[in-house]
Formats: structure tokens, C-alpha cells, sequence
């Protein structure tokens, strides 16, 4: 009845038999999320901290084995600290600044990424995705223990799903055979293949791109430096280009590029493997084999995120090609983005037509993470004759002069995007540094012992610098708290340079997912009433 | 917004004409390409105006608006 599509790493959460199993009628849940992985999960912390009951369903048992994501990026963590997991992701990963780039036989330039300084936390992190699910997952357990209403069911396939007016039927499959359940929303969590996107007819399109990499993660204890790798056409053989970067326990990835036409199943033997990462390594260096796989990339997306009350985030929604860490990293930002506004739907705080603008601001954020993963793709595996002479002239060019360096793509580094554009935003009237103009998510700032992200919280904020303001505010049924700062804590400058600029003064209205929503130089009740209605979608 | 210099710029217009050509004494036709297209980037950099490079990038492409 019930198949293991993929083996696990951690058995997190065993199926166990549910009283709704045993219910004449189905039951109505407010919130279902359909699929268990990382953007599930996520959704489940973002809408159970609001105290809105939200059930999870996953027909796998815990996390799946292999590590698939690796990099996870400033923003995610950010989310992941919001939720209060952050900080375990941080202590467990590995930092890492120098890069190297190689072309042929030689290193053609090395270079730093030197951080800004003033964040919490790095710029990214490499970390296994088993262990970024884990620690969401500890979370909830946590929570869980505290009364917050998020339950995972595992063993728990959806196999059908009826859409009516005001609800979702979903039939679920389970070792103890099925049963049925309603749900106000459902949340297609459910990953790049998406059965529920299938099963309701829904288009996924984009590009397919004709290349493969083999995947493998190695224990090695060598005493290899924290360095990124990557190597444009190597001649010792292991592909047309390589990657090696380092994660926790001694595990290294190293990613071969090798081609469209290959036999998965010869080339997935384990000799094949070492071969290739003999040529690759050298052959003194010893290791041991954790993990391998061959993926194809793509980029893809729904022409919609929501449709009605099924709405789609994380994979099922868009899919990337892996280079520059884009998947799990935009899929976080979905439910940012959701978490908020859905509640606020729910609790009759806004009315629902909120639930479009996550349409439109992930949409555009998708689209630019498309681009970007585009761009990297079509300079890692050039398909024409021109794009590969273009590729390598930048790739010589860049040994001896600086400026090739910068179009030099192997990924480019993961960052949130700005909402402009967006319904939700208020007209710009501070003309600050054009970082935080609306719509931008909130870069942090050291203020002493703290930083300013974790301040902020989850919940609508007037961030008040040098400037007057009520301590609190509501309109429309939405409430505002005020955190207010000044100079006096801006020891290090970084404050004024986020977001003062030439300004002597500045009021933010900040959302929930603290992205900027309106900015003026002084408190005007006026202005910030109306501006906290367009956030909501009530203006 | 910066303009392309669709004049007459190059000084002894002879000469560099024969220098650009003689650059590509000894190289084979896949030689000479990755010839051009390193100079391509070493002068576009030069030239680093987005605008200006994109309508040299137009005007290369020799359709007529
Ligand atoms: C090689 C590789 C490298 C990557 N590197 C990075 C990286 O460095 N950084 C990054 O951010 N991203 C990276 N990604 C992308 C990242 O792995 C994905 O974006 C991420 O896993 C998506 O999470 P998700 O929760 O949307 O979907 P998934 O992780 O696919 O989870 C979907 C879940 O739904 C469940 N499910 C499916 N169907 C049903 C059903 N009918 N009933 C019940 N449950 C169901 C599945 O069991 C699964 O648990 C990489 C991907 C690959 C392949």
C-alpha cells in the first residue's frame, strides 16, 4: 500500500494511528500542509507559532537520506532563527570565505568573499539538509511540548484531493489503510515532482536543461583547506567541470559535470565514481563513499502559486537548477511570505484577497531566482559553440586581469529579493539608502549585545531612529508595536548606513516577515495609518 | 545617458587596421575567434557604459531600426 520512494536518514516521525482515522464524518482542519520536507515543515513553525492548529502530511516516516541542498543562505537563516532553530544551523555548519576558480590545469584567480560585517549571521552556511530538516523538526517537537498546535503525520500519503467552495477533501493512504480528512486551506509542500500540482492539472513549464552532474559526498579526513572549488574544464578527466566544497563531520561534496547521454546506471557504479574522484583528488588521498546521486536541472514554475484555498510553495511551486543555492533558500522566503498573511486571513485580520500579493511577490521572487540560476547554468555548461568561446575567453582573461573576474557565474550567492513593485508597498517618501526602500527585507545591524532582526519579531513594527512615535498602533484591527531607537545605539555606524543614509531621522512600518512596507523621516499618523491598511490588502 | 562614438576616433586609421590584422598572423580560424572574443571583453570593459555597450552591441548587429 504505502512505498518508501526514498530511503531516510532520521526516522522522525513514525506513522501512529490518529483518531480521525476512527471518525465517522471527516475531520475539518484549518490548515493541512501536504509534504513534510523543509518547506512544510517550515509553514507548520511559521502558522503553529500564531496558535492556528496546522496538521502536516508526509507518507514518508522522517527526513530523506542523501543531502540534496547544501548551502543555505543569510535570509533562510534568518526565517530559521525567526522560528527559533536558527541558531543550531549556525553552530553545526560550516563558514566558508576563500574561493578558488581553476580552468584546464591551472588556478586562474582566488577570491574572498569578505562578509559585511554587522549581520548576525554569515552569509550562507554549508550544511546537509537532513540536518537543516532536523533541527525544524526538533523545533516543533519543542514547541509541540508547549501547547503550540502543530502535528506531522507520517505514513500519511495523499493519494486524492476535491476542491469545494469552502474547503479541501483529501483521501489518505496509511499502513492501516485509508481515510479521509477536510482541511479550510491546504498547502501543496510536496516538492518538484508535486502530486497534488498533478492531480488538480496544474502547469509546470520552463526549461529543461540537456546536462547531468553526479553527485558524491566523501568522508575524508585530509587535512583539505575550507575553500570552494571550482574547476572549468578539468584535464585529469573527472568531468567537464567540478565542484568540491566542504560540509560538517569531514564530509566533502564534489559535483562532476558529465553530460546529457549518460548511462545512469554505469556511471552510479562505484568504481565508475571513484575514477572520477581519484582523477579529481589524487590518488593518495583516501576516502570514504556517503553518498552519491545523478540529477538533471531544470527551471520551472507554476503560472500561479494560489489557487483559491490550495495554495503551492517550495519546490512544488518553482524549481531551480542547483547553481546558486536558490531551492530550499526561495522556498523558505514562500513561507515567510505566506505565514503572515495567511494567518492574519484566518483570524479575520485581512480580508483574503491579502493571499494574492504572496502570488505576485513570490512570483517575482521566483522569476528573479530563475533568471540567476539561468545565467549560472548557461556559463557552467555553455550549449553553443559561441556561449562556450564567450565562457572560456572570460575564463583565460580572468587569470591575469581583474576585471574578468566578476563575469565569472559558478553560482552567484543567494539573496532575497525586493518586493518592488508590490501592492503591499507604500510610496517611498524618505529616499534612504536604496536597500531598504519599501519592499526590501530588513538587512540586520549590530546594537550592542543584540542585533536589530530579532527585535523586530513577527508582528507588524514601526522601527522608530532618532524619531517620535506611539508606542503602539492599530488600525483596522491590525496591531502595531513600536521599537524605537536611536543614535545612542548605533555604536557601530551600521544603523545609519542601512538606513538613515543622509537622513537625520526615519519611521519604518515593517511586516511580519520583516520586509519594509512604508518610510518616511517622522511619524505621520495619517500616512502610517493608511500604509498599514495597503500591507494588509485593505486599501 | 552616454552616447556611442559612431565618428571617426582612431588616429592613423591605416595602421591600425594593419595591426589588428597582423595580430592575427599564425592562428587558425578557432584561434582567431578566441582572439577576437578576449579583445571583445578586454575593450567592453574599457568601455564599462552600459548604455554606450548596448548600443554598440545594436549597431554591430547591422539591422536597421
Ligand atoms: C543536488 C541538489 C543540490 C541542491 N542544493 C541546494 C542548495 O545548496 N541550497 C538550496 O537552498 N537548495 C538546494 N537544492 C534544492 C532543495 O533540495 C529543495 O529546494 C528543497 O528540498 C525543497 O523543499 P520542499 O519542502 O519544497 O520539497 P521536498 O524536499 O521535495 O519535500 C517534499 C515532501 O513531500 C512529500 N510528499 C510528496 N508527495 C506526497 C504525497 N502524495 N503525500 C504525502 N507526502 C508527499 C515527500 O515525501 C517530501 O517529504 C538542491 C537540490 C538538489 C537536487
Amino acid at each position: 500500500m504505502l512505498q518508501e520512494r526514498y530511503q531516510l536518514a532520521y526516522k522522525l516521525y513514525p506513522y501512529e494511528r490518529s483518531a480521525d482515522q476512527d471518525q465517522d464524518t471527516p475531520v475539518r482542519h484549518p490548515v493541512v500542509v501536504l509534504g513534510g520536507g523543509p518547506i512544510g515543515v517550515a509553514t507548520a513553525l511559521d502558522l503553529g507559532r500564531q496558535g492556528i492548529p496546522v496538521l502536516v502530511l508526509d507518507d514518508h516516516e522522517g527526513v530523506g537520506m542523501g543531502s540534496r541542498a547544501i548551502c543555505f543562505a543569510k535570509r533562510a537563516l534568518e526565517i530559521a532563527d525567526r522560528y527559533g532553530c536558527g541558531k543550531p544551523m549556525l553552530d553545526k555548519g560550516v563558514v566558508w570565505n576563500l574561493g578558488k576558480v581553476f580552468h584546464k590545469e591551472e588556478k586562474v584567480f582566488e577570491f574572498n568573499l569578505l562578509p559585511e560585517e554587522g549581520h548576525e549571521f554569515p552569509a550562507f552556511i554549508n550544511l546537509q539538509q537532513p540536518y537543516f530538516e532536523q533541527f525544524m523538526i526538533e523545533r516543533v517537537r519543542d514547541l509541540q511540548k508547549d501547547g503550540v498546535p502543530i502535528e506531522i503525520r507520517g505514513g500519511n500519503r495523499v493519494d486524492s484531493v476535491t476542491v469545494k467552495d469552502d474547503h479541501i477533501v483529501l483521501e489518505i493512504m496509511t499502513p492501516e489503510g485509508p481515510y479521509k480528512l477536510e482541511a479550510d486551506w491546504l498547502i501543496g509542500c510536496d516538492g518538484a515532482s508535486s502530486p497534488l500540482r498533478n492531480m488538480l492539472g496544474y502547469d509546470f513549464t520552463g526549461k529543461v536543461f540537456q546536462d547531468s552532474f553526479l553527485i558524491a559526498d566523501i568522508r575524508m579526513k585530509a587535512d583539505f583547506p575550507t575553500e570552494r572549488w571550482f574547476w572549468f574544464e578539468p584535464t585529469h578527466g573527472s568531468g567537464a567541470s567540478t565542484l568540491l566544497h566542504k560540509q560538517p563531520d569531514d564530509i566533502w561534496r564534489v559535483d562532476f559535470q558529465i553530460g546529457w547521454d549518460v548511462d545512469r546506471k554505469e556511471e552510479m557504479k562505484e568504481e565508475n565514481i571513484r575514477r572520477r574522484l581519484d582523477a579529481f583528488l589524487g590518488d593518495s588521498v583516501q576516502y570514504d563513499m556517503v553518498w552519491s546521486s545523478i540529477y538533471t536541472f531544470q527551471c520551472k514554475r507554476m503560472e500561479q502559486f494560489r489557487h483559491g484555498r490550495v495554495i503551492f510553495a517550495g519546490d512544488a511551486a518553482h524549481q531551480v537548477s542547483p547553481f546558486g543555492a536558490r531551492g530550499a533558500n526561495s522556498g523558505m522566503q514562500d513561507v515567510d511570505n505566506l505565514g503572515w498573511k495567511l494567518g492574519m486571513v484566518i483570524k479575520g485580520q485581512a480580508p483574503e484577497t491579502l493571499l494574492d500579493s504572496y502570488n505576485t511577490e513570490r512570483i517575482h521572487g521566483a522569476d528573479e531566482n530563475i533568471l540567476n540560476s539561468t545565467r549560472s547554468t548557461d556559463f557552467i555548461t555553455p550549449k553553443s559553440d559561441v556561449s562556450k568561446v564567450l565562457r572560456n575567453a572570460v575564463l583565460q582573461l580572468s587569470k591575469d586581469y581583474e576585471f574578468a573576474r566578476p563575469l565569472v557565474n559558478s553560482g552567484r550567492l543567494s539573496l532575497p529579493c525586493t518586493y518592488d513593485g508590490s501592492p503591499l508597498n507604500s510610496a517611498d517618501a524618505l529616499g534612504g539608502p536604496a536597500r531598504t526602500r519599501p519592499g526590501s527585507p530588513c538587512p540586520d545591524a549590530p546594537l550592542g549585545d543584540t542585533f536589530l532582526l530579532p527585535m523586530l519579531g513577527n508582528e507588524f513594527t514601526l522601527l522608530t531612529i532618532n524619531a517620535d512615535a506611539p508606542d503602539t498602533l492599530e488600525e483596522s484591527g491590525v496591531q502595531v508595536k513600536r521599537v524605537a531607537l536611536s543614535a545612542s545605539d548605533d555604536k557601530t555606524g551600521a544603523l545609519k548606513e542601512r538606513y538613515l543614509g543622509d537622513n537625520d531621522s526615519a519611521v519604518y512600518l515593517i511586516r511580519p516577515d520583516q520586509h519594509v512596507a512604508a518610510r518616511r523621516p517622522s511619524f505621520d499618523e495619517t500616512h502610517f495609518r493608511a500604509a498599514i491598511r495597503r500591507a494588509t490588502g485593505q486599501e | 545617458m552616454a552616447f556611442l562614438n559612431t565618428k571617426p576616433n582612431i588616429d592613423r586609421p591605416d595602421d591600425f587596421y594593419a595591426e589588428l590584422l597582423s595580430a592575427h598572423d599564425g592562428l587558425n580560424s578557432d584561434e582567431s575567434q578566441d582572439y577576437n572574443t578576449r579583445l571583445l571583453l578586454i575593450l567592453a570593459n574599457h568601455v564599462g557604459d552600459r548604455d554606450v555597450l548596448s548600443q554598440a552591441l545594436a549597431a554591430a548587429s547591422q539591422k536597421r531600426e
